[in-house]
């Protein structure tokens, strides 16, 4: 077929609103975390998360996951909220070190400490023994919600239970001695790692710093006993699953502040006859605006620790 | 004079509003909820409907656990209220619960499930035959309306239904006492294959005096409503009541019946957050 010029001029103009609008859908591209690491003591990186909560923008990265290069390969702590999560990782991390990845460590069942296991698949994924049982009870529940907290992030991600429970111990991995502390109280079964060697503490979510602690499965008794053994603890440098990563214990304190003025204050409001939904709108003392999704997250504890404590509170009549 | 005019004028927009022949001119759902139209027809048929703030509805903007989600309807501003409702509009069972206040305060607060994000609404019946609505909407994950109960997973869980626990505390300056109460009971939707509704209908809590009994407040409670339900109410207090009876059954005929002690000496009222100048009091 013969094309006048008018056609020609207005097929190149067809096709270059096509490229055009290619070059848009490339440049919304496909979702990405665009995880960086962050070198936070000598061979020990950390992918710093927002201090949010799950959404459709931050496709959950809510977390600090972080891995330590040894001799011996690399420990990998935390593995995200998604299998894409897991894979951005491992591909970061692939950057940083040839060596290969020895073992993954999960440090509770909350979706975004283990969600991104599938990525490793291949290698030994520890946890604590309540953690897997959790995991094993609650797994698919935690993943469907993510699903819909999250959307489009979670494609393809799947239960992948940990392989290998571990315990209290302290564990060699090249030059970094690796203290694994197990404990009870943000949820039934927490791990806390401290690297002797660097004194760096992956403290899961025994410690949150300027983000408001989450109480889904939390036992507020027993979590402050944790907290003392934080205090009781020798290190350089204190990485919170959720928060700010710092030099010192200062969110130690704040954490303890807040779960001592939640619980007090919940109980308070059962003994004074306030309702659970009277109780949701209390206000919160203004030492506590640093810790970011406040209201959101008291309003969530509100639904975890009230009615416990309200059945508590009510003498038997019949 | 002024006043009675403008009082006058109000009543005549709600009529205009709710006129059946001026049905295409009813107010439109703040919420948006794409059940209210027939909700309205089918709660408060051919009654007027306003949309109002003063009845107070609290709930999360999102639910935390879909089998209870706390939720309190506040009428107080409005002065008398005749009935109280509360519905979830997207429920399989939208009606949660109709309460009679008598003469206590137009106030009722429970827990209930919800089977997806709803709109959540209060509604206050007033003397003059007006329905006052207000609500929220709950963001939530699927399933509570049609999850088993959890008491079913304990082997006794018959052998507790119908066991209440209750606490009064004494009237404050406002006049009304809070109650709270809590019943073991499946209350059970029926919506779980082969295992049948189960849920307790009706509650009513009654004064024991010397002179009678007179009922303080009646709940016609639905589905919706938790297990385990929990209700707080504020009640009057006859003065020369000696304890509060409550008398209930469920849908299968079992019965409630608890006596309620009055508040030790000494107790105090119960904490309001209520601002002072909501006060209610009978006959305003």
């Amino acid at each position: 077929m013969r094309r006048t010029p008018l056609r020609r001029l207005m097929l190149s103009a067809l096709l270059a609103a096509g490229v055009m609008a290619g070059g848009a859908v490339q440049a919304a591209g496909p979702l990405t975390y665009d995880l960086k690491p962050t070198q936070i003591a000598p061979d020990t990186y950390v992918f710093e998360g927002s201090t949010k909560h799950f959404t459709r923008a931050n496709g959950g990265n809510i977390l600090n996951s972080g891995f330590i290069v040894t001799a011996d390969g690399v420990i990998v702590i935390q593995t995200g909220p998604s299998r894409r999560y897991g894979e951005e990782m491992r591909a970061a991390i692939r950057k940083v070190t040839e060596k290969p990845i020895r073992k993954v460590f999960i440090s509770n069942l909350h979706p975004d400490y283990w969600l991104g296991s599938q990525a490793f698949a291949d290698v030994a994924i520890a946890a604590l023994p309540g953690t897997i049982a959790g995991i094993q009870e609650e797994g698919n529940g935690i993943a469907e919600n993510m699903y819909r907290l999250v959307g489009d992030w979670m494609r393809g991600t799947e239960v992948t239970l940990p392989t290998e429970p571990v315990y209290g111990s302290t564990v060699k991995f090249g030059d970094h001695r690796l203290r694994l502390i197990p404990l009870t109280g943000h949820t039934a079964a927490d791990l806390m790692i401290l690297d002797e060697s660097t004194g760096a503490l992956f403290a899961g979510g025994v410690v949150f710093c300027d983000r408001t602690p989450t109480t889904p499965h939390a036992t507020v008794a027993d979590w402050l006993k944790e907290l003392d053994a934080v205090d009781a603890l020798d290190i350089r440098l204190l990485v919170p699953n959720h928060g700010h990563i710092r030099p010192d214990k200062a969110c130690v304190a704040q954490t303890r502040d807040w779960l001592t003025w939640l619980d007090g204050t919940l109980r308070d409001a059962v003994e004074s006859g306030l309702d659970m939904a009277e109780a949701l709108e209390l206000p919160i003392p203004e030492r506590f605006q640093v810790l970011d999704v406040l209201r959101e997250e008291y309003r969530r504890s509100v639904a975890h620790l009230w009615p416990k404590i309200e059945q508590a509170s009510l003498p038997r009549i019949n | 004079m002024r006043y009675t005019r403008r009082n006058m004028g109000l009543t005549g927009a709600m009529l205009v509003i709710a006129g059946p022949a001026f049905a295409a001119s009813s107010p439109s759902d703040p919420l948006n909820s794409v059940m209210w139209d027939m909700l309205r027809d089918q709660y408060f048929a051919g009654a007027p409907v306003v949309f109002d703030s003063a009845v107070k509805v609290i709930a999360p903007a999102a639910a935390e656990d879909t089998r209870a989600v706390p939720l309190s309807v506040d009428a107080t501003a409005l002065g008398r209220v005749v009935e109280m409702v509360a519905i979830a509009d997207l429920n399989p069972f939208p009606l949660v619960l109709r309460y009679h206040p008598g003469n206590a305060a137009p106030y009722i607060a429970t827990r209930i499930k919800i089977q997806q994000a709803t709109a959540v609404r209060g509604a206050a019946r007033t003397a003059d035959g007006v329905w006052h609505v207000s609500g929220v909407l709950v963001d939530a994950a699927g399933g509570g309306c049609s999850a088993p109960p959890a008491s079913y997973a304990q082997k006794d869980w018959a052998d507790h239904v119908g066991e209440v626990q209750a606490r009064l505390w004494p009237a404050g300056e406002d006049g009304v006492a809070r109650l709270r109460l809590r019943i073991r009971h499946p209350n059970d939707t029926g919506l779980v294959d082969g295992i049948p509704a189960y849920f307790v209908e009706t509650l009513q809590v009654d004064a024991q005096t010397p002179g009678g009994s007179p009922t303080l407040a009646r709940i016609d409670s639905l589905e919706p409503v938790s297990e385990n339900p929990v209700y707080s109410l504020d009640v009057r207090l006859p003065p020369d009541a000696t304890a509060l009876i409550l008398r209930g059954r469920d849908n299968q005929g079992g019965e409630i019946r608890a006596t309620i002690p009055m508040p030790p000496p000494g107790a105090k009222p119960a904490m309001s957050l209520r601002p002072a100048d909501q006060r209610w009091s009978v006959g305003q």
